[in-house]
């Protein structure tokens, strides 16, 4: 039973680790480095707050949080991909930008500079009597975490068993090959970071449905874990998943041994720890897409 | 950028000035939107900041941490290096300041230079470490400077539990010895405003970063590296040793930097005392196009949009400055790509 409590929580907590990390996935996967997924997340869930807020719809909170996302994620593609920018000086832009401008919405529509109010949250799916299946049922019935498991699923097709993905991947790996083939690099490899923005807001929006409310820096640093775990998961989308359920698990640890005598910082930093140890090849050899964070110039090929 | 593109050269030189102008432009709209005049607020947020002895007192207290990490950000950036872990190494540079200054009795003003050096050396050592992955491993950087920001405030955390003051998140203060006197002392004009000496060794080590990038060996073979590696390494420039050491002198400014705070103003350390001076610091070294003394300039126009942005805060939200510092970061970086497109057509 505890053990089934914990699982619990560790999948509840991993949720929108998950989501930005497939995302980040595949804006890498075509060749775009995004560390901007804390700015796209935060972004999300104030999206999400305004939106339920306006019309007490969660739905239509979903639906902003997912606008939103898109709208940054285009910010991001088109600085790193029409104009070639630096992809990491723009996604700390992006992040920065999300942070300031997260705080002038929430002080100029909710007149608070640390949170909104209460906003509805996602309504549970009917699922009858699972539902009440003790520790996972109301998990169960969490229409984001069923999305969520999924998505893996769907993003781990879409990038090793579609046309598309197989194409994007050559955006990261050889897109001057691609494009001798008459391929867009620029085309698909907005596609990637858009992909991203989509993936990474429902991530930030699951945290204000589960908080029913946006609360200022509400993301803590979640994108940063979610890039980690994209990268212990060697840039695929189920090894990411199966990453971020190793942090989210660390995570609940953290609270389960919260009070003892075991500091909890050990925990805290241990995503970091095993990242820096796969990056480092002590934990199989973590290699990004060649082509990975590299401009794609057409008039140079 | 071809040599007889004059005007697309001069239209490079002065993007950072067109990214700061697209920017404020776009802020202007903010403003507008919630019904001021952007003129009338950009007149009196930079005369508050410039204007007065103590409102420039102010503009040069919070341009000081920016010096630091600017100069860390772009002297990594001249050895082909991207250092985000700036913030991190700040943090521990302040700790360690900290507890030199408060533990480590020495006489009079020495406890200082010991409270400094080990800021330094703190902020160093942890920025070496992505520069020795890197150059033992091949481990990117970014994301190992990334991961060392996190680790570094858990490190800290998990230390202050026996050294943090009962029920404050900061540590006991430091000696009297090894606090940096503020510049008001000296200069009354600027009376009340918190710029202390740690502008002074900023300001030092501003020059000392450009001899040794423009007058030194090491300078030298710091920037062949940034610009042509394995040409670099062809003319036998010890890669690895090279790459972690710059990594190394990078993490000590950005440590030494953690003085403004810990030994110039709270005399203390307190959790989160850095605030985004790391990651403000690769903006300023974009803006100062990673030359010291462009990244000086660049420090004091953000260390005047953080005080004038609290100035005008009861017209216009000072978040909108967190807001106006990123637009600068996004017009900056895509301005000049977009530039040198544009010179090379003209050239």
């Amino acid at each position: 039973m505890i053990a089934l409590l914990f699982l619990a929580a560790a999948l509840r907590i991993s949720v929108p680790y998950a989501l930005a990390a497939m995302g980040s996935a595949l804006s890498e996967r075509g060749g775009v480095v995004c560390i901007a997924l804390e700015g796209l997340m935060l972004n999300g869930a104030l999206a999400y707050t305004l939106g339920a807020y306006a019309t007490n719809d969660p739905w239509i909170g979903i639906g902003c949080a997912l606008l939103a996302g898109l709208l940054t994620a285009w910010l991001h593609a088109e600085a790193t991909v029409r104009f070639r920018a630096d992809q990491i000086t723009t996604g700390i832009g992006i992040n920065l930008l999300a942070a300031g401008l997260t705080r002038f919405v929430l002080v100029q529509v909710f007149h608070s500079s640390s949170n909104s109010p209460r906003v509805p949250g996602l309504p549970p799916l009917p699922i009858g009597a699972l539902a009440r299946l003790p520790g996972i049922g109301d998990l169960l019935a969490s229409p984001l975490v069923i999305a969520t498991i999924v998505l893996v699923v769907l993003v781990q097709l879409l990038l090793f068993r579609t046309v598309f993905g197989l194409r994007l991947r050559a955006m990261g790996e050889r897109p001057e090959a691609a494009a001798s083939l008459g391929l867009s690099v620029l085309r698909y490899r907005f596609a990637g970071v858009l992909l991203c923005g989509l993936l990474a807001s429902l991530g930030g929006a699951w945290l204000a449905s589960e908080q029913h409310s946006f609360t200022d820096g509400m993301t803590g640093g979640r994108g940063y874990i979610a890039l980690a775990a994209m990268i212990v998961g060697k840039w695929n989308p189920m090894g990411a998943a199966a990453a971020c359920l190793l942090f989210g698990a660390a995570e609940a640890l953290q609270i389960t041994l919260q009070g003892s005598a075991f500091p909890s910082e050990v925990l805290q930093a241990l995503p970091y720890l095993v990242t820096m140890l796969a990056l480092a090849g002590f934990i199989g050899r973590a290699v990004a897409p060649r082509a990975d964070g590299i401009p794609f110039d057409p008039e140079e090929h | 950028m071809s040599a007889r593109g004059g005007r697309g050269a001069w239209l490079l030189a002065a993007s950072p000035l067109l990214a700061v102008i697209a920017a404020l432009a776009a802020g202007a709209v903010f403003i507008a939107g919630i019904g001021e005049n952007p003129l009338e607020i950009y007149a009196l947020l930079f005369r508050e900041a410039f204007g007065t002895g103590y409102g420039l007192g102010q503009t040069l207290f919070r341009a000081t941490p920016l010096l630091f990490t600017g100069l860390a950000v772009a002297l990594a950036f001249r050895a082909g290096l991207f250092n985000i872990g700036v913030e991190g190494q700040m943090y521990l540079g302040g700790f360690a300041a900290a507890l030199v200054g408060a533990y480590v009795p020495l006489p009079g003003a020495l406890a200082a230079v010991a409270a400094v050096l080990a800021a330094g050396l703190a902020g160093g050592l942890w920025g070496a470490i992505p520069g020795v992955l890197k150059a033992r491993f091949g481990a990117h950087e970014v994301i190992n400077s990334i991961m060392l920001n996190f680790i570094a405030f858990s490190l800290v955390s998990w230390a202050g539990h026996g050294l943090f003051q009962t029920a404050t998140v900061r540590t006991r203060e430091v000696a009297a010895g090894a606090t940096l006197p503020r510049l008001d002392t000296l200069l009354p004009a600027m009376r009340g405003a918190p710029v202390n000496a740690s502008l002074l060794i900023g300001l030092v080590l501003a020059v000392a970063v450009a001899l040794l990038l423009f007058r030194t060996r090491l300078g030298y073979e710091l920037r062949a590296l940034g610009l042509n590696a394995p040409a670099a390494e062809y003319g036998g420039i010890a890669i690895g040793a090279t790459q972690a050491l710059a990594m190394g002198l990078s993490g000590a400014l950005a440590g030494v930097g953690g003085t403004n705070f810990v030994l110039g103003y709270k005399h203390w350390f307190e959790l989160g005392f850095t605030g985004g001076a790391g990651f403000m610091g690769i903006a300023v070294a974009l803006l100062g196009r990673n030359h010291p003394f462009g990244v000086l300039v660049a420090a004091l126009f953000f260390g005047a949009l953080s005080y004038g942005g609290l100035v005008v805060n009861q017209r216009v939200p000072r978040e909108l400055v967190e807001v106006l510092e990123a637009l600068v970061i996004l017009f900056a970086i895509s301005a000049r790509p977009l530039l040198e497109r544009v010179s090379r057509r003209w050239a």
